[in-house]
């Protein structure tokens, strides 16, 4: 196969970008010349916001001013010293020539037609201020939601909360870990956050549900997955796809998509029945285990080999790896679990076992995490908005503990059942567009709005549905909010600017401020400059900017509780019982099966696959996709494809085909297929964050397929709102008119 | 003192963050890279293997592209470390077609340019950049004579291979499988 | 089924998807220096010989040629360079393992001498020709007298020059391509019969064209000899070179090779040269363009396809 390596690569990116990349970036680095040196040989602090992880880290400039590269803070527990490649790249997202550069309004031109013309920052505030004001008082003010994702949302949450409504959604909750947080919450009456409070640095056995670390590039944990490896932890991979870690398991069980409940039910009555289960611990804390130990026994090995195709004896051997670790041993709960619409039932039989092995609070297992509480710049308090996005949701989702982006967007859209429809959204760090399922109703809603205001950095798609378009600068040409994130010891990290913003952009507390003021509500935003503001808190808190400047990250020491339970120690759990609810009264009492059920999803129909999709180390969702430096290292997304499926449809590799959902959509863009065995015959795969289809996105227009265009079937979550989005399916195209083969 | 770096394939996970590392720390311009990372897939679903490579230049201890250079841009250096001096390169060619790894390039300003070991940070006692960032920790960089060292302990350790032996470029970059 | 991918998206440009470094430049250098290489050796091995007299085509006419073939081939090398304003750091040291700084210093040596040989016979072309300075005169005056002494330097160098054309490519093992010790031979015949063929392109009499024209083709039958063992040997070794010799059995360069190179480069002007020595009557040109296509176009597949031959690992 002489060559074919390099020819593989030949064909999956276009030869020509990387020529113009290096132009582009020779232009970016001109333009960053001019910037004015803020101390160049000095390295300044700053937190990562390519993700949610938020790894502190140091950004080092040139003699010329320029930045030049950002790596890890050592103090920091989220990333020891060490960015991922996302963070580490993120000098392209200050170099994208491509930003949003300055404020946008969208105004009728004289033919009629609309387009954004570029105005000032008063110009664009005091449009959106009289907006607001007008939604106020035609609707009230609880007729107004902000989504976000990211830094700004606490600006912006402020702001809207001080003007009086409840509504602020992240897709990061409906579309991501909800289903998880409810079902820890009715299990252990404690939801994980982020980072989650996982030991798996000392785990023995570290058990992966989906979970892909490795793709999945949250940082500490890839990190301490690593660690595990050396310390000899072994590693169960469930996961239809031969995922990277997959090939670095002990076990990897090519779990049939949509069946693990089934896998998960069988492994809870193997460690009961066989007695692996840690009695002191269950019987100390746990409640409902002779409803539970009752509940599974249909459930046996050979009952899920029949949904799963998992084999029966290697479901006895890793239940029984298992339970040699515990109770260091990790039943991994995911991120990303919004998959088929029983997740939080997924996620209460993950939480189950965990309980059964005695891992929550144990070495190796769940720690207990502190967090440091930063106190508030003073501000007055936030009026209490008579209605929330709760009464838009019909009763549906009480178990829900945060806004449903989904539900916002939901009731957005008039209908007769609601007083009271959203009439204006600020958007604020998500794309909207890519993020939620269903695009035509994200549309549908959009159009239904007196107001639009997003925020970003770059023109995303969801910036061309925007009324006005605010620029922020990046992470590096801002001061935020200190992170305060939860982990073994609390600790806060300071982002500061490294460079004066290019072009016309600004923070976002800026803007959120100068907003305010329009709406006569600048008390909300006391301080005079973000210093200030920060000096306060830091000083509440026994440091100083001074300080934070020089060290970037300061941790303490635990203040509450030990990490890990003391043999025999007395917990209170925050459910209904006080104990770890095997059996969930909680679920129960809103209806819902008080033990997780399997239940059967559909299979594709013959020449179409489920659509599976999931993360690329080098890419953050579709935020990432324009980044110079990270589309150096992958430009687009491939479909993975199974050479038996391959051979079927006479499919070759590099060759780029259309996709098609079972409700006739397909995609914008071809995508180039990718003919490997890592993925089943009944399944194809691509990596979420591709396929854009504004233009303006010049790295990233048209490269690719977009998985959220293909999810057009929601499996809603009846216990909590997510939005399951893995029961799509796929058949081949090859081209965009004809009709589909086969 | 014989400069090696040994990468475990087995803890690798393909993230590239060695590779953007690299980009940054040095200047290797968008479009360009010194290191690249492969994965290699074999068997059958679900009979598979997965082996992951960060790879770069070899610091050969019998390097032809030294061989091959007819200005003496392309040097060893203390260490063992081949490197290239930019202002006596002439931009021929020569060492990029010798190499078997491909692991040069030509640089857009002219001249040729490799991966250094990253040279100006172990003469400052630091670690190369792509071995400092990397996630897994899966980089070991050090002295081969030095028993101690990461690399040394590594090669005690575990088994581990170079890359086209039968070229007979004696790679200071070793593979543990 | 084995997959292999550079997953970090690796395109450094002139090396991936494969190399393509070296682009027209090198075969066009190397091409000029074989034929430049072939007609001095021909011109000083009859000086040598003391025929002169019979072969004037080969001595005093098709030299006058050599210092403009080599100054196009250097004019191609500096071309490729992509770091010229470097170029004199070439002649700041001597590499004794690298081909292309023999190549410099042998080029830095052989021209001089080729514009000597070519000015001592300018009067071939023009016979009224005066060197204006009595500087001048004299060297060549000296030159004339000391011309054995000349051509014995200049046979020197040009089987120098013959030898590292032919060894260049062959000097890089790392295309299995080009890690044959038959790729040496086979250009410096291939310089040789090109030389010929300009030769018998600049003689005027037909005695040296016959003996040029057997020349020829007893050197293209030593290159097909040569080119069905590479071959053969390529097969015998190992799959990287079985790999390199697919490229010409059945792979993207098959029909160049073996239509431009063997059949249109060789066999052919070795038909008509052979006809011509029956007695048929062959347009002079003819073969001898077709040789010279042959011979460049040997370099240029050999350049680019050894690119493209890569170790597996
Ligand atoms: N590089 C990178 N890392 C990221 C992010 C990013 O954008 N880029 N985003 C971060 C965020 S916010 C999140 S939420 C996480 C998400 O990361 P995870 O929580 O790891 O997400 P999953 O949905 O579990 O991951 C997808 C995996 O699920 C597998 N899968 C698909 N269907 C099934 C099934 O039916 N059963 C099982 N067992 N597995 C299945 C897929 O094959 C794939 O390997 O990643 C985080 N890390
Ligand atoms: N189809 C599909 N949908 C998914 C997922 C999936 O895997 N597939 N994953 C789901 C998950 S797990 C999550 S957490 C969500 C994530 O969803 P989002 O957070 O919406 O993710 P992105 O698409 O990256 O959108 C981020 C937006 O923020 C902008 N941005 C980046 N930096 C800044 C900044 O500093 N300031 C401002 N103001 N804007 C900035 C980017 O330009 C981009 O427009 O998506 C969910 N939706
Ligand atoms: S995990 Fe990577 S992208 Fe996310 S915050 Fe950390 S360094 Fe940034
Ligand atoms: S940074 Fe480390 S884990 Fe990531 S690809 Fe490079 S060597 Fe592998
Ligand atoms: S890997 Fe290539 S560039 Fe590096 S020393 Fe060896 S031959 Fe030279
Ligand atoms: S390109 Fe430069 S380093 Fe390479 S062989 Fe030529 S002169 Fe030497
Ligand atoms: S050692 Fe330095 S130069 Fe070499 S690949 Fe690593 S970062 Fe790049
Ligand atoms: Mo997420």
């Amino acid at each position: 196969m002489s060559g074919s390596r390099r020819d593989f690569i030949k064909i999956s990116s276009l030869s020509a970008a990387g020529l113009l990349f290096g132009g582009h970036y020779v232009q970016s680095a001109m333009q960053a010349k001019k910037i004015a040196d803020l101390g160049s040989t000095l390295r300044t602090p700053t937190v990562c916001e390519v993700c949610f992880w938020q790894c502190a880290g140091w950004v080092y400039k040139n003699d010329e001013g320029k930045i030049k590269k950002i790596t890890g803070n050592d103090e920091d527990p989220n990333c020891n010293g060490r960015l991922c490649p996302r963070g580490t790249g993120g000098v392209g997202m200050y170099y994208d020539e491509d930003r949003l550069k300055t404020p946008l309004l969208r105004v009728k031109g004289s033919d009629g037609k609309q387009t954004f013309k570029e105005v000032s920052w008063d110009e664009a505030f005091d449009f959106i201020a009289e907006k607001l004001q007008k939604i106020k008082k035609e609707h009230g003010p609880e007729c107004t939601a902000l989504f976000t994702h990211g830094s700004g949302g606490h600006y912006w949450g402020d702001l809207i909360k001080a003007f009086g409504s409840n509504n602020i959604a992240a897709p990061s909750y409906a579309q991501c870990r909800g289903p998880r947080e409810v079902a820890f919450l009715a299990t252990f009456g404690e939801g994980l956050n982020s980072p989650e409070p996982l030991d798996i640095r000392d785990t023995r056995c570290l058990v992966l549900i989906g979970s892909h670390l490795g793709e999945n590039m949250h940082n500490g944990q890839v990190q301490e997955m690593s660690d595990a490896i050396d310390n000899g932890a072994a590693i169960i991979t469930v996961d239809p796809r031969f995922s990277t870690v997959a090939s670095k398991s002990k076990y990897w069980l090519p779990v049939k998509p949509a069946t693990d409940i089934a896998l998960l039910l069988s492994w809870i009555r193997e460690i009961i029945n066989n007695d692996w289960y840690d009695k002191d611990y269950i019987e100390k804390y746990a409640y409902g285990f002779d409803e539970l130990k009752n509940y599974v026994q249909p459930y046996t090995p050979e009952w899920a080999y029949g949904i799963t195709t998992i084999k029966p004896h290697l479901i006895r051997e890793s239940a029984r790896e298992m339970a040699n670790a515990a109770p260091a041993v990790i039943i991994h709960p995911g991120r990303h679990v919004t998959w088929y619409g029983d997740d939080t039932q997924r996620l209460r039989a993950v939480a189950i076992l965990n309980a059964l092995l005695g891992s929550w609070g144990r070495k190796g297992g769940f720690y207990v995490p502190e967090k440091m509480s930063l106190p508030e710049y003073p501000h007055p308090p936030f009026p209490k908005p008579t209605r929330t996005w709760r009464d838009a949701m019909n009763g549906k989702y009480k178990l829900a503990d945060l806004a449903l982006a989904s539900g916002v967007c939901d009731a957005t859209i008039p209908s007769p059942d609601l007083d009271c429809n959203i009439k204006g959204w600020i958007v604020n760090g998500t794309n909207l567009i890519m993020t939620l399922p269903d695009q035509k109703k994200t549309i549908e809603a959009i159009n239904n709005l007196d107001l639009l205001v997003v925020v970003d950095t770059m023109p995303m798609e969801i910036t061309g549905y925007a009324d006005v378009v605010l620029p922020e600068c990046t992470y590096l040409e801002r001061w935020d909010d200190l992170r305060v994130a939860q982990g073994r010891n609390p600790g806060i990290a300071l982002r500061m600017p490294v460079a004066e913003p290019m072009y016309n952009t600004k923070p976002a507390y800026w803007m959120a401020k100068e907003v305010s003021k329009r709406l006569g509500l600048e008390e909300y935003f006391a301080w005079d400059t973000f210093e200030e503001k920060l000096e306060w808190q830091l000083k509440q808190v026994g440091s100083s900017l001074e300080e934070m400047k020089r060290i970037g990250v300061k941790n303490l020491p635990r203040q509450y509780s030990d990490m890990f339970f003391a043999p025999g120690e007395e917990v209170e759990f925050y459910t209904n019982t006080g104990k770890i609810e095997l059996y969930s009264t909680a679920l129960e009492a809103e209806g819902f099966d008080p033990f997780p059920v399997y239940t059967p999803h559909a299979e594709p129909p013959s020449g179409y696959y489920h659509l599976n999709y999931g993360r690329a180390p080098m890419h953050t969702f579709s935020r990432t996709a324009n980044n110079p430096n990270l589309t150096d290292l992958m430009d687009e997304n491939t479909v993975w494809v199974n050479p038996k499926v391959a051979k079927e449809w006479g499919l070759k590799k590099g060759e780029p085909v259309y996709l098609q959902n079972q409700d006739g959509v397909v995609s914008d863009f071809p995508v180039k297929v990718r003919v490997t065995e890592r993925i089943r015959f009944d399944s194809v795969y691509i990596v979420h964050g591709f396929g854009h289809n504004d233009k303006k996105l010049k790295r990233a227009y048209g490269k690719g397929a977009s998985d959220s265009q293909l999810i057009t079937r929601v499996l809603m979550d009846p216990v909590m709102g997510g939005t399951g989005m893995r029961g799509n399916f796929v058949t081949f195209r090859f081209n965009k008119e004809s009709e589909v083969q086969s | 003192m014989r400069y090696a770096m040994a990468i475990d394939t087995k803890k690798c996970v393909g993230c590239s963050d060695c590779v953007v590392a690299c980009q940054t720390e040095n200047d290797v311009p968008v479009g360009y890279c010194r290191d690249w990372v492969v994965e290699v897939t074999d068997g059958t679903y679900p009979q598979l293997e997965i082996e992951i490579r960060s790879e770069r230049c070899n610091h050969c201890e019998n390097a032809p592209c030294v061989r091959s250079c007819p200005t003496g841009a392309s040097h060893y250096e203390a260490g063992g470390i081949v490197t290239v001096t930019e202002n006596k390169c002439i931009g021929c060619g020569a060492c990029i077609v010798s190499c078997p790894y491909d692991a040069r390039y030509s640089h857009p300003e002219g001249y040729v340019d490799k991966c250094t070991f990253c040279l100006h940070r172990i003469q400052k006692g630091q670690q190369p950049a792509c071995v400092e960032v990397c996630p897994t920790k899966c980089m070991y960089f050090g002295d081969l004579d030095d028993p101690n060292s990461d690399v040394s302990k590594m090669l005690k350790k575990r088994k581990f291979k170079t890359l086209i032996p039968e070229a007979g470029t004696k790679p200071h970059v070793y593979y543990l499988i | 089924m084995r997959e292999e991918v550079i997953i970090s998206g690796r395109l450094n440009p002139n090396i991936d998807p494969h190399l393509e470094i070296w682009h027209w430049h090198i075969p066009l250098y190397l091409f000029l220096g074989g034929l430049a290489a072939g007609i001095l050796f021909f011109a000083s091995l009859y000086t040598i010989l003391g025929k002169e007299n019979k072969y004037i085509g080969a001595v005093r006419r098709a030299p006058v040629i050599v210092p403009f073939v080599l100054i196009i081939g250097l004019g191609a090398l500096f071309l490729d360079l992509r770091h010229k304003l470097y170029f004199w750091q070439l002649y700041t040291t001597f590499k004794i393992q690298s081909p292309m700084s023999w190549g410099a210093w042998t080029l830095m040596a052989i021209t001089p001498l080729s514009i000597a040989w070519a000015a001592i016979h300018i009067r071939e072309f023009f016979p009224l020709w005066d060197w204006k300075w009595n500087v001048l005169r004299e060297l060549e005056k000296f030159l004339i007298k000391n011309k054995k002494y000349l051509a014995w330097i200049i046979l020197f160098f040009s089987v120098i020059l013959g030898i590292y054309t032919g060894i260049l490519f062959s000097a890089f093992n790392a295309r299995p391509l080009w890690n044959t010790s038959i790729l040496g031979p086979l250009f410096l015949t291939s310089g040789l019969s090109a030389g010929a063929a300009i030769i018998i392109l600049f003689s005027k009499r037909k005695g040296e064209r016959i003996n040029f024209a057997k020349i020829d083709i007893m050197l293209i039958g030593i290159e097909l000899f040569l080119i069905v063992h590479m071959f053969m040997g390529f097969l015998a070794s190992t799959e990287v070179q079985i790999d390199a010799a697919n490229l010409f059995l059945g792979g993207p360069y098959t029909a160049l090779f073996w239509i431009f190179v063997v059949i249109i480069g060789m066999i052919i002007p070795a038909v008509l040269e052979f006809l011509e020595l029956r007695k048929f009557h062959i347009p002079v040109l003819i073969p001898v363009v077709l040789v010279l296509f042959g011979s460049l176009m040997l370099r240029f597949i050999i350049a680019y396809a050894g690119q493209m031959s890569r170790w597996l690992y």
